[in-house]
């Protein structure tokens, strides 16, 4: 039984970053500048690590963020939903460096969900008849038309929350919180950067938004929120 | 007739936007999408309206003055923003839940096109320089009202308001009303009728900057616009 001690959760940044195997298909949180994990992302580019899938809202903007790790050549692909904050990957999809498979954001996020819990396609109304849709299974429910997706899976997942216990329980901050619970449950290596760690019981449980079943690896990143 | 100036036409139209739901007695919740759609926040002035933006707030105030401006709390268009009293934070898929699952009531947004048949282009212009969807298809097929908050014409002065989009279409027949500065149009069972008429113009003028058919309502009326500068 590999049952994990606890204070192994908490690592240095470089150490959880050398858990990440070249190729990987990474999920990494956050919405514009809010909530994505800003120290792991700086550590990633650092580390080099290539051939990289990111699977993200957006991708910062040129050179900042999760921007720099297409400026690194770090990035074989995308997965996600709205690129325009950074026409570095519009330059390098028409080049033929990188793919992107553009996502609706509800989708994408609901396709994260099921891979976190199980289910591996769902059926959702979003872009039926779009060129979204092009390539994808149609079925109609009740006399309308529905498009299957199907869940959205990754190596690690790289996380932003605002504090965490001992044991990973996380709480988030604001509207830094969006995608970053649903993407805790849906990858293999789970690292979790934080402003805060605090002892087991000074969070209440009843505002735990995710438990620590989730979470494999906690960074203390500091400031923020 | 008078053009009208372009911050001036987009302040007008959020406004009259706005006013649809400041009449509202029960609760409504509404998203707002970036561009004209975030200024409709700013004439908000009943507390039984509820903004939701799809980043993860339901509650969301207007946007924040500098000093006050938290940079982990932002709207979708990455504007910081405010909170109201009572408001709530929740992940992606709570609130695209909230949209898809037909919770939220309206949603306002910007367009490239609208056609005759309530088809909307919103999401891309392949012009090679862009890639992104974001919220557009989920809001569209979710809300289960559609406002277009756009103005009239391109600057170059090309129709809106068309015949058949050419761009690459957000939504079918998902368009219920649009608000531009001249006019107000409703989609009532796949036909497009003028319904609010601006005081600067004619039904004649407004034919020559559409190209989609439109029918006039029976109970066209003149658009109610800003009284004063201070409204503005």
């Amino acid at each position: 039984m590999g049952v994990k001690l606890s204070c192994e959760k908490q690592k240095p940044i470089d150490e959880a970053i050398r858990m990440i195997k070249p190729g990987s298909r990474v999920l990494i949180g956050g919405f514009g500048n809010a909530g994505d994990p800003k120290r792991l992302i700086d550590a990633l580019c650092s580390s080099r690590i290539g051939g990289l899938v990111i699977m993200s809202n957006d991708l910062g903007s040129p050179n900042v963020g999760l921007g720099k790790l297409l400026t690194n050549g770090q990035v074989r692909g995308l997965i996600g939903t709205y690129y325009n904050w950074n026409p570095e990957v519009a330059t390098a999809y028409n080049e033929g460096r990188i793919f992107v498979e553009l996502v609706p954001q509800g989708t994408f996020a609901e396709a994260v969900r099921a891979a976190g819990v199980g289910i591996p396609a769902f059926y959702t109304p979003t872009g039926v008849g779009t060129e979204i849709a092009k390539g994808k299974e149609t079925r109609e429910f009740g006399g309308k038309q529905y498009l299957l997706q199907e869940a959205l899976k990754a190596d690690v997942a790289l996380i932003k929350a605002y504090k965490s216990d001992k044991l990973g329980n996380l709480v988030y901050y604001k509207t830094a919180r969006n995608f970053n619970p649903v993407m805790a449950m849906a990858a293999d290596l789970v690292i979790a950067e934080v402003d805060e760690m605090v002892p087991c019981g000074a969070l209440d449980p009843e505002c735990i938004v995710t438990p620590h079943i989730f979470v494999d690896v906690v960074v203390q990143g500091g400031e923020e929120k | 007739m008078k053009p009208i100036p372009e911050d001036d036409a987009r302040r007008r139209i959020a406004w009259r936007i706005a006013q649809e739901f400041n009449k509202t007695e029960s609760p409504v919740f509404v998203n707002l999408g970036v561009g004209i759609p975030s200024m409709v926040a700013d004439y908000i002035t009943n507390d039984r309206v509820f903004l939701q933006t799809e980043n993860g707030i339901l509650g969301a105030g207007p946007a924040a003055p500098d000093e006050a401006a938290d940079p982990m709390l932002i709207n979708a268009g990455r504007i910081p923003i405010t909170e109201t009293p009572g408001c709530s934070y929740f992940d992606s898929c709570t609130s695209f839940g909230m949209i898809r699952g037909s919770h939220v009531d309206a949603t306002v947004l910007g367009a490239f096109e609208v056609d005759e048949e309530g088809n909307v282009a919103n999401w891309i212009i392949p012009n090679g320089k862009q890639l992104g969807v974001g919220g557009a298809m989920d809001l569209v097929v979710g809300a289960r009202h559609v406002f277009i908050a756009m103005t009239h014409m391109t600057r170059k002065g090309e129709a809106k308001i068309v015949k058949s989009c050419k761009l690459p279409v957000t939504g079918f027949g998902e368009v219920d009303f649009i608000v531009t500065e001249f006019a107000v149009f409703h989609f009532k069972e796949g036909r497009l009728f003028l319904q609010e008429i601006a005081p600067e113009v004619t039904i004649e003028d407004l034919r020559g900057m559409t190209s989609g058919q439109f029918e006039v309502s029976g109970s066209l009326v003149t658009m109610a616009i800003p009284e004063s500068a201070r409204e503005i």
